[in-house]
C-alpha cells in the first residue's frame, strides 16, 4: 500500500515536471504556433494589470483591440453566421453588420477575459497535415472549476492563419448566432438586425 | 411534504397553462417541434432564476469566502468524479474511467476528502459524464428538444438521462438521513448555480434572443460531447452552406 501510494506520488510528480519541460518556441506561421503566442500574451498581460483585474472593462476592450482583432477576420465570421441573408445586405449594411457584431462580440468576452485568474491552457494535439488551409485549433482552459473546452477555427489567408470562429463548451459561435440573425431579420430585416445590435452594444457600453 | 409537492405541481402546471407565444415571424427549428410549450417552460425557469435562486445565490457569495466555496465544488465534484467514471466505463472509454477514479482515490485520500483537488495539478484531467450522454454514444437519438421546469434545457433522450442520474444519486436519493440529504441537496444547487454565476450575466448581453441562443448552444453541445466521448473521433465541423467570397 505504501509503495503503491509512493508511485502514484513519483508518476503525478513526472507527470508535472514532463509536461512544464516540454514546451518549445512556438512559431506564429503555424495555426497552433499562433494561437500560442495570443494566448499566453494576453494571459500575461490580464494576470499582470490590477486595473484589468479589478473589472476595468474599457481597459480589457483596448486589449482585445490590440492583442486579438488583428488575428481574427471578422468579415467571415459576420458572413457566416448570416448566411443567406448576407447577400440580401448592400455592402453598407455588412460593414455596419461587420462593426456591430465584432463590437458585441468584444463587449461579451471581454467581461469573461477580466475574470481570469489563474487559469491554464492545455494543447490537444493537432489533426491537420501542413496542406491544410481550414484548421481547428482544440485547447482546454483548466481552472479552479470544470474544465472549459475551447476551440478555435483558422483559415489561412495571404496574411497569415486568421480566427474566424471559436467553440465554447462545445458551441461554435457562428453556429449559435446564425438562428438569432435568421429569426431577427425575419422580424424586421437587416436593418431592424443592426438597431438591434446598435441598442444591445450601446446598453453594454452604457453598463460599463 | 406531499403537500408540499402537490402546491408546487400545481403552480407548475398553472404558470405552464398559459402557453408562451413563439416571437412573430421567427423561424421555427426542426429540432424543436414544441417550441411554444419550452418557451412557457423556459420563462418559468427564468422567473424561478430572478427571484429565488439567483438571490439566494448572491447571498451564498456575500456570506462564505471564495476558499470555502472552492472547497465545496471540490467537494461535489470529487463526488460525482465517481458518476463520471461509472458512465466513461459504460461509454468503453476505459482509460478515462481509470483515469477519473485515480483522481477519486487522489482526491480523497490527499485531498482532504475531496474538498482539495490535488489530481488536476498532477496531470489527471477532470471530465464530466452522465448518462444523457451515455445513451448518446449508445446510439440513442435525442429526440425533440426539450425544456424541463427546474433542470432547463433538455431533449427526450437526455429527459431519461437525467431521471437516471438522479435515481442512481447517493447524496439525492438514498443516504438514509433526510435532513442531511435535503441540505446537501440545497447546497449543491446553490453551488451549480454558483458556478455559472459570472457566465449567465454574460449571456444576458451576448443574446439576441436568450431562448434560441440556449437552445443552439445546448443541441451543440450535447452533439460535441457524444462525439468527443467516442473515442478517437474527432467532433465534425458545421459546413455553412455560403462560401465566403
Amino acid at each position: 500500500m505504501k509503495n503503491l501510494i509512493l508511485s502514484l506520488f513519483v508518476s503525478i510528480t513526472s507527470l508535472f515536471v514532463c509536461s512544464a519541460s516540454a514546451q518549445s518556441a512556438p512559431d506564429p506561421n503555424t495555426p497552433d504556433g499562433l494561437i500560442k503566442i495570443i494566448v499566453a500574451d494576453v494571459m500575461n498581460s490580464v494576470k499582470s494589470d490590477p486595473e484589468i483585474q479589478k473589472g476595468n472593462i474599457p481597459r480589457v476592450v483596448d486589449l482585445v483591440e490590440k492583442k486579438i482583432v488583428p488575428y481574427t477576420d471578422m468579415r467571415r465570421t459576420t458572413q457566416l453566421a448570416m448566411g443567406r441573408n448576407w447577400s440580401k445586405a448592400t455592402p453598407e449594411q455588412q460593414n455596419q453588420l461587420i462593426i456591430e457584431f465584432k463590437n458585441l462580440l468584444i463587449r461579451t468576452y471581454s467581461g469573461a477575459l477580466s475574470q481570469l485568474r489563474d487559469q491554464t491552457v492545455q494543447y490537444k494535439p493537432l489533426r491537420s497535415s501542413p496542406s491544410d488551409t481550414d484548421v481547428i485549433v482544440r485547447t482546454v482552459v483548466i481552472g479552479k472549476s470544470d474544465p472549459i473546452p475551447l476551440d478555435y477555427r483558422l483559415e489561412k489567408t495571404n496574411d497569415g492563419w486568421r480566427v474566424y470562429d471559436i467553440n465554447i463548451m462545445g458551441a461554435w459561435l457562428i453556429e449559435a448566432y446564425r438562428n438569432q440573425f435568421t429569426n431577427q431579420i425575419s422580424q424586421s430585416g437587416v436593418d431592424g438586425l443592426i438597431k438591434f445590435l446598435q441598442e444591445r452594444n450601446a446598453m453594454l457600453a452604457g453598463k460599463k | 411534504m406531499s403537500k408540499l409537492k402537490r402546491a408546487l405541481l400545481l403552480f407548475v402546471s398553472v404558470s405552464l397553462i398559459g402557453c408562451a407565444s413563439i416571437p412573430a415571424g421567427s423561424e421555427r427549428s426542426p429540432d424543436d417541434p414544441w417550441e411554444s410549450f419550452n418557451r412557457s417552460v423556459f420563462s418559468f425557469n427564468e422567473g424561478l432564476d430572478d427571484y429565488l435562486l439567483k438571490p439566494i445565490t448572491r447571498g451564498y457569495r456575500f456570506i462564505l469566502p471564495k476558499p470555502a466555496q472552492q472547497g465545496i465544488d471540490n467537494f461535489f465534484g470529487n463526488y460525482r468524479d465517481i458518476y463520471t467514471s461509472a458512465n466513461n466505463l459504460l461509454q468503453g472509454n476505459l482509460s478515462m474511467a481509470f483515469s477519473d477514479l485515480m483522481r477519486v482515490v487522489v482526491n480523497t485520500i490527499f485531498g482532504l476528502g475531496g474538498f482539495i483537488d490535488m489530481a488536476t495539478p498532477g496531470g489527471l484531467e477532470k471530465h464530466k459524464a452522465d448518462f444523457g450522454q451515455t445513451f448518446g454514444v449508445w446510439g440513442i437519438p435525442s429526440g425533440p428538444y426539450v425544456v424541463l421546469p427546474f433542470f432547463g434545457p433538455s431533449n427526450v433522450r437526455d429527459t431519461f438521462g437525467t431521471a437516471v442520474d438522479l435515481e442512481t444519486d447517493y447524496l439525492f436519493r438514498l443516504l438514509p438521513d433526510v435532513a442531511l440529504r435535503n441540505s446537501l441537496t440545497a447546497l449543491r444547487i446553490v453551488n451549480a448555480r454558483n458556478n455559472y454565476y459570472e457566465a449567465g450575466d454574460l449571456l444576458e448581453g451576448a443574446a439576441l434572443d436568450k431562448y434560441t441562443f440556449t437552445r443552439d448552444a445546448y443541441i451543440q453541445r450535447r452533439q460535441y460531447q457524444i462525439d468527443q466521448a467516442k473515442e478517437g473521433k474527432e467532433p465534425p465541423l458545421p459546413v455553412y452552406e455560403n462560401q465566403y467570397q
